[in-house]
């Protein structure tokens, strides 16, 4: 066994545990949401998936952003299957396994590879373009301040990597075929880098160009292992997350806020009307109401948060955020993921004095009972925030993963008003309204008066 | 004009079952400027020998405003009273002028046991135009120069884009569309009972957003379906003093003013 195989083992190996403890992080706090079982219509979800996040049906409302997003997604499925090369040569200590097993085949998926990868670099050098030199309206809102930026310019730079890394490889490999045909099988023609093979690595000898395939090889595979392990911290988790995310997401009309059977049934008591028990499950006496933290909002507003891959479509729709007020749906998202994973860093630290000294059963139910760092959401999302909403439903209706930013907004809301009586205090009076005279207005005038006067 | 409506405790008495509810809603009933609305699609209905008739006293507000304000006790406890009444009458197809009631009724209220019909007016408008129950003659509007304003809960949030598109196709006007239109449509700001609190600071009001972009269509009439989308476009026309050169009229309104060629 080469050096080089005991090396690759080692990273793939390393990687793969590491990357098994972050993922599964992030896992664990996506479900400290409250549970909420999600499996209805499961043809309409399917197609769903087919449509919005496989077809990136909705990213095309916006052309010129969607059509070189589409080169980087394009490149990166078909990349993986120079990646399992890669990985099988890597561990067996092989080169270029598939171009024997696939013949043709190969020639033309390599060449394809290659066009995609190109076409991908020239969308990266695009969006670094948008988002530092033309500066893009949401790519400069104040929420993207410091890391988010440069979270963002970072995926950039890798992906400039990778394909340096493969052009890199593909290159070297395409004049070592010629020279060394026994260590080299023949891959045919690749435009691309044997153009580029041609233009740059002409003069380079024999052993360079091996070192330099090998380092190209190199850079490509410990940019993926890279990848792998920095996307859990990542805005760019959007790449796994938003296949399920489209799957769970929202299918009842978009109008229908959650019921809250709860408050329903003692409303239905009050008037003695008969409460199905099918409709009251497991509700309990609390009077907690809405959401104040993270355990409030179901496992799939968490799941949104982390899908969120903070390009700003909501913002940049959103009528309060247009007109100078504070709210930004995307910001909420970002606070809801950046509280997630607060509340998961100390739960997971074993320090007990977040839950009371109790001991932990991994239960969304007893960190939501026990949980305390003298911390919630509040302290992340202002009053001003969520009061600024008109529920219009554009942020939901932009979203190109069917995250929806409303529904937190909504629970925080309920928070207010019916857990701490608090909320704007102008709607008192028309909620007083509401209650007293069935109107949103206080009148004197009868309801009907308006038909005598036709 | 005279015009009897009836309330559904009036019809049952006379032993009439009408074939559709109105649901004029607090806006149509008590607000000035809706109440016109109220009254000209009231006419239409009349004119169009739909037999129809509303709650009167017994309607309370549907309780949208205080759900989405975060108040589910007070939305409930009107829902559920106003479900009581409206399956009292054994009420099957409701029709409204208000996108806002329309989305409750329609897609919050059978989860809380109440399950009807219920369509728009101008979804009920089209259909009359449709089974040619309704004929209208453009005269009044023919060639003008309107737009449309989609509001948030017919359009983004209920996928109603074409029947108010088709009544002003009827009427013969020059239909401009804006930029931010259908599924793009921009809020005038009233939802989420924003209409009933001081807006949080900005650098504008969103109606301001609204009604600069309508005037910068130059046109002569903004067609609106909603009463909250009316008040605020017309005060947005109001703060630029536009107020004279922009009409602000529900559809339904428009089509009152064209010829329409009565079935009675």
């Amino acid at each position: 066994m080469g050096i080089q195989q005991v090396l690759f083992l080692l990273v793939l190996s390393v990687t793969a545990y590491l990357a098994y403890r972050h993922y599964h992080r992030v896992y664990k706090n996506i479900f400290l949401g409250k549970p909420k079982t999600i499996n209805d219509r499961p043809s309409e979800r399917w197609k769903n998936v087919l449509l919005v996040a496989f077809g990136q049906k909705k990213m095309f409302k916006n052309m010129i952003p969607a059509v070189f997003h589409l080169f980087i997604y394009i490149a990166f499925l078909f990349t993986q299957v120079e990646l399992i090369e890669i990985i099988i040569d890597g561990i067996f200590g092989q080169h270029r396994i598939f171009s024997g097993v696939l013949g043709g085949w190969y020639t033309l998926l390599i060449n394809l590879i290659e066009i995609l990868s190109f076409l991908a670099l020239v969308a990266t050098f695009i969006f670094l373009y948008r988002r530092n030199l033309l500066k893009i309206p949401r790519f400069v809102k104040s929420e993207l301040n410091g890391w988010p930026r440069l979270d963002a310019n970072i995926i950039l730079f890798g992906e400039i990597l990778l394909v340096t890394g493969i052009f890199t490889m593909n290159g070297a490999d395409g004049l070592l075929q010629k020279l060394d045909p026994g260590h080299y099988p023949d891959t045919g023609v690749l435009f691309l880098s044997n153009a580029f093979g041609e233009m740059f690595l002409t003069n380079m000898t024999q052993d360079s160009l091996m070192t330099l395939e090998r380092a190209g090889w190199w850079l490509h595979f410990l940019v993926v292992c890279g990848f792998i392990l920095y996307l859990p911290f990542s805005k760019h988790f959007h790449i796994f997350l938003a296949f399920p995310n489209v799957y769970f997401a929202k299918l009842r009309p978009r109008g229908e806020m959650e019921n809250m059977p709860a408050i329903m049934n003692e409303v239905k008591n009050m008037f003695g009307l008969p409460v199905e028990a099918e409709n009251n499950p497991d509700v309990e006496p609390n009077l907690d109401f809405g959401a104040k933290d993270i355990f409030d909002l179901s496992w799939k507003n968490i799941l949104d948060a982390y899908s969120c891959t903070e390009c700003g479509r909501c913002t940049a729709v959103c009528p309060a955020n247009l007109t100078g007020k504070k709210l930004s749906p995307r910001k909420i998202l970002m606070d809801i993921r950046d509280r997630a994973t607060e509340v998961g860093k100390n739960i997971d630290s074993g320090d007990l004095t977040f839950f009371n000294g109790e001991k932990p059963d991994g239960t969304s139910d007893f960190y939501k009972k026990h949980y305390q760092d003298g911390k919630n959401l509040f302290d992340y999302i202002s009053r001003e925030e969520i009061h600024a909403c008109t529920t219009c439903n554009a942020c939901v209706e932009a979203c190109p993963v069917l995250i929806d930013p409303l529904e937190p907004i909504l629970e925080l809301r309920r928070y207010e008003i019916l857990s701490e009586s608090a909320g704007p205090p102008d709607w008192v009076p028309m909620f007083t309204a509401m209650e007293n005279g069935g109107s949103v207005w206080q009148m004197s005038d009868e309801r009907e008066k308006w038909r005598t006067e036709i | 004009m005279s015009l009897k409506v009836n309330t559904m405790a009036e019809a049952t008495a006379e032993g009439i079952k009408p074939e559709v509810l109105f649901w004029v809603g607090c806006a149509g009933s008590y607000d000035a400027r809706a109440q016109k609305v109220t009254k000209a699609f009231a006419s239409i209905l009349e004119k169009c020998g739909v037999s129809f008739a509303i709650l009167g006293n017994e309607e309370q507000c549907t309780g949208d405003p205080a759900r989405r304000a975060g108040n589910e006790f007070v939305f409930q406890m009107l829902a559920i009273q106003n479900i009581q009444t409206l399956n009292m009458y054994e009420v099957k197809n409701i029709v409204t002028a208000c996108p806002h009631c329309f989305n409750t009724l329609k897609n919050e209220y059978p989860a809380l046991g109440g399950h009807y019909d219920v369509v728009h007016h101008t979804t009920f408008l089209q259909s009359l135009l449709d089974s040619g129950r309704l004929t209208i003659e453009g005269g009044a509007w023919k060639g003008k120069k309107i737009t449309y304003h989609d509001s948030c809960y017919l359009g983004r949030v209920n996928d109603v884009y074409e029947a108010p598109r088709k009544l002003l196709e009827s009427l013969e006007v020059e239909l401009l569309e804006m930029k931010r239109c259908k599924t793009k449509g921009l809020c005038c700001g009233a939802g989420g009972a924003q209409m009933f609190k001081e807006d949080e600071p900005g650098d504008k009001r969103i109606n301001i957003e609204r009604a600069e972009e309508i005037v910068g269509m130059q046109v002569e009439t903004v067609a609106a379906n909603c009463p909250f989308c009316l008040t605020m476009l017309s005060d947005g026309m109001k703060a630029q003093d536009k107020q004279d050169d922009v009409m602000v009229y529900d559809i339904s309104e428009m089509i009152l003013q064209s010829n329409i060629i009565s079935k009675q």
